[in-house]
């Protein structure tokens, strides 16, 4: 809130606007469309996962639930082999503010808790909580507040915490963390982003078919919690049978102050800041947050899990997932449990397909290679993609970049692929730095147009991570440093300390010796006095 | 003839007394009390404090440098790269890494063996960071974020209890690793 108000008066970059300026800029989202910088318009290919309903598959055999599926720090686990547990109960706590609690997905017996792959990119393995399911799926006692719109937002954003909802659409940041962001920075609208932009993923929209009225429900629930006024639900003007459902829903909820819009199907629209430039003309500040110009923008299943959490008391143990690709015989949507192997949704969709090659998670554009489909579904995972050797093939090998400069044409954060690839190949760190390689949103175009088929965005996650690894570094050295002083100067210290030591005891033995002396003295005199007195006592 | 040639001799040198004076007066007023070149070269250096470079610590061996007693290929833990930037800075040509002074290793930290550990304090003594707690007759253990992986403390030791441990990846550590390019491009030489 300080970092807020301080720079209440600061020009914001690129804008020349002030934040508070910015923010009132910001208030008619959704009245009139503008455009973002380049992007690109992608084959959909989402009609072939839309055409059947969704279902909920039967229980697997066990699920492998990962205390790791979010931004923040990692859950710690609270149960262990052998307890029993109900659908709903808390498997993992995290203390921390930006962390979020993994929950049971059913009734069943902990296996264990082993370390297993983590759905991540890393391919690493992590603490994953092991439940075979008794197949009675009996929920735990569900706490509900129906009567939300009189409480404090606060309890509203405990609410949220304690139900384990983070962002769905990707990012997995902790919901309730938002919503608390949101309500000190004032905000005054909600974007409710159901532009799911990148292709064969289809989750949202038939979340958005199946249950406008929920996603209603929770976006009004989250613009309590932040604090906004109004909402805006964003979504593509190719989905006409969503626009239907909503309106539909709109007029039965009786919500207020909450409008539709539809923007055209430019990927990456979905990205948060792409869509909030489409809707307000403005754009989030480099280093800021949509909170600063008065904006919180969350996913349509981000909001329906919300209402889930409040109205019915369901923490977030299920999600959409799209499991479609020319590899997978009956591509659809599937209502899985957080944990079930992805191998076993394959299976409810008829199995691969002859050519089936790569499994992605993610779409085609930002997915990454899943190593093994015994890997589970986590809170991030929307999609499944199953792709086929001449998917998956370039038609042709990587050639030198010949700086034609497609990739800063299509780039939505303006930046200069080219020059960002030149200088991350030649380790130039602080010149990629200065060209804004962080600003990068991964998104994939640069990737998609260039004709030497240079794997660009491997290069600037490579690069991002390279940078943070040398901040890293930077901390520990400084650490060190001011640890290494502050021994140098403490033995300083002590030797100083020794030297007086010494300097005092050598005076008092000087001390001691010139005594020693006046006793010497005085014996003397008086030895010679007595010798004196005898003397003359002789005489006598 | 003789007053002619007294004139400007008489004049420079009381310009050249003037000047002197003056800059004996600046010489103290702007006095800097560090050599900032040394300040830069420890900044790029990694401070683990190995001692490997033959100087007791980053400090005097930055300060070896700026007098020009150590030369710039000497830190192990720096590697390449830490020669790249201290060449960088200093204008002159990075060399590779003198292999007297030992090779490039990935990061380690040490790990005690608290079993077998007796309490001596050697190590906690050899520590150049204070990364090491613990009493006398005490089991010791070390801070594992402000250990510089040095290896100063396994010489001491004298039951060898203490083993240097690559860290493990976590998700917050993990790192991509650099694309390879499908084909040999010619890379500049």
């Amino acid at each position: 809130m300080a970092a807020i108000k301080a720079r209440a008066q600061d020009r914001t970059a690129g804008t020349g606007m002030t934040y508070p300026e910015l923010t009132r800029q910001t208030r008619n989202a959704g009245e009139h469309l503008h455009h973002f910088h380049g992007g690109l318009r992608l084959r959909h290919n989402k009609k072939i996962s839309c055409t059947r309903p969704v279902e909920r598959p039967p229980l697997p055999e066990c699920l492998v639930v990962p205390l790791q599926q979010h931004a923040g720090g990692p859950a710690e686990a609270v149960v262990k082999a052998g307890d029993a547990v109900l659908k709903g109960d808390v498997l993992g706590i995290n203390v921390e503010q930006r962390s979020a609690r993994i929950h049971a997905p059913t009734s069943g017996t902990v296996q264990g808790i082993e370390n297993r792959p983590m759905a991540h990119p890393s391919g690493l393995v992590g603490p994953c909580v092991i439940i075979s399911p008794d197949g009675r799926d009996q929920w735990s006692s569900l706490d509900t507040l129906p009567d939300w719109k009189s409480m404090d937002p606060q309890t509203l954003s405990d609410r949220i915490r304690e139900t384990g909802v983070v962002g769905l659409g990707g990012a997995v940041f902790p919901t309730a963390e938002k919503a608390s962001g949101g309500r000190v920075a004032n905000v005054h609208t909600l974007i409710i982003n159901g532009a799911e932009c990148e292709p064969y993923i289809s989750c949202d929209e038939m979340l958005m078919r199946e249950h406008p009225d929920r996603i209603i429900r929770g976006s009004c629930i989250l613009r309590h919690a932040c604090g906004a006024e109004k909402i805006v639900i964003a979504i593509e003007d190719q989905m006409g049978a969503v626009q239907r459902a909503f309106e539909t829903a709109l007029e039965a909820s009786g919500a207020e102050n909450v409008s539709l819009v539809k923007i055209p199907s430019i990927y990456p629209e979905g990205g948060e800041r792409q869509l909030i430039q489409v809707l307000t003309g403005q754009e989030v500040p480099l280093g800021s947050l949509p909170a600063d110009i008065g904006l919180v923008c969350q996913n349509v299943a981000t909001a329906a899990a919300v209402a889930d959490a409040v109205l019915e008391g369901h923490p977030l143990i299920e999600r959409y997932v799209t499991v479609t690709g020319e590899g997978i015989r009956e591509p659809r949507n599937l209502l899985a449990l957080i944990g079930t192997p992805v191998a076993h949704l394959v299976t409810q969709c008829g199995g691969y397909t002859e050519a089936a090659t790569r499994m992605v998670v993610g779409g085609p554009m930002m997915g990454y290679a899943l190593a093994s489909d015994q890997e589970p579904i986590v809170k991030a995972s929307n999609c499944i993609l199953v792709m086929t050797e001449d998917q998956v093939t370039p038609p042709q090998d990587e050639m030198p970049c010949i700086r034609c400069g497609e990739c800063a044409r299509v780039c939505p954060a303006q930046l200069l692929p080219q020059e960002l690839h030149r200088e991350i190949r030649n380790n130039l760190w602080s010149e990629a730095e200065a060209d804004r390689l962080h600003a990068c949103i991964e998104c994939g175009c640069c990737d998609f147009v260039c004709p030497s088929q240079i794997p660009l965005v491997d290069w600037f996650r490579y690069g991002k991570d390279e940078l943070r690894q040398q901040a890293l570094d930077q901390q520990a050295a400084d650490l060190a440093r001011v640890r290494f002083e502050a021994r140098e100067r403490r033995l300083e210290r002590i030797k100083q300390q020794k030297r007086e030591r010494i300097k005092l005891r050598k005076q008092a033995l000087s001390n001691r010796s010139e005594q020693q002396k006046k006793v010497a003295a005085a014996v003397e005199r008086a030895s010679n006095r007595k010798s004196g007195m005898t003397e003359q006592g002789s005489e006598e | 003839m003789l007053s002619d040639i007294s004139t400007p001799v008489l004049l420079l040198s009381l310009l050249g007394i003037l000047f002197g004076l003056g800059l004996g007066w600046a010489a103290r007023r702007f006095r800097v009390e560090q050599d900032p070149v040394v300040d830069q070269i420890d900044a790029l250096l990694p401070q683990t404090q190995c001692a490997q470079c033959g100087y007791p610590g980053c400090r005097p061996y930055a300060e070896a440098i700026a007098s020009g007693e150590a030369d710039i290929n000497q830190c192990p833990p720096g590697g390449e790269a830490g020669i790249r930037a201290l060449a960088d800075l200093l204008g002159r040509e990075p060399k590779p890494l003198n292999p007297e002074n030992g090779v490039e290793k990935p990061r380690t930290v040490a790990v005690i063996d608290e079993e077998a550990c007796i309490g001596c304090t050697l190590c906690i003594q050899a520590c150049p960071v204070d990364a090491i707690v613990g009493a006398s007759k005490q089991m010791h253990t070390v801070i594992e974020e402000a250990c510089t992986g040095c290896d100063l403390c396994l010489p001491p030791c004298p039951v060898d209890c203490i083993d240097m441990v690559e860290l493990e990846p976590r998700l917050e550590t993990w790192r991509r690793s650099r694309p390879a390019p499908k084909i040999a491009l010619r890379e500049p030489a």
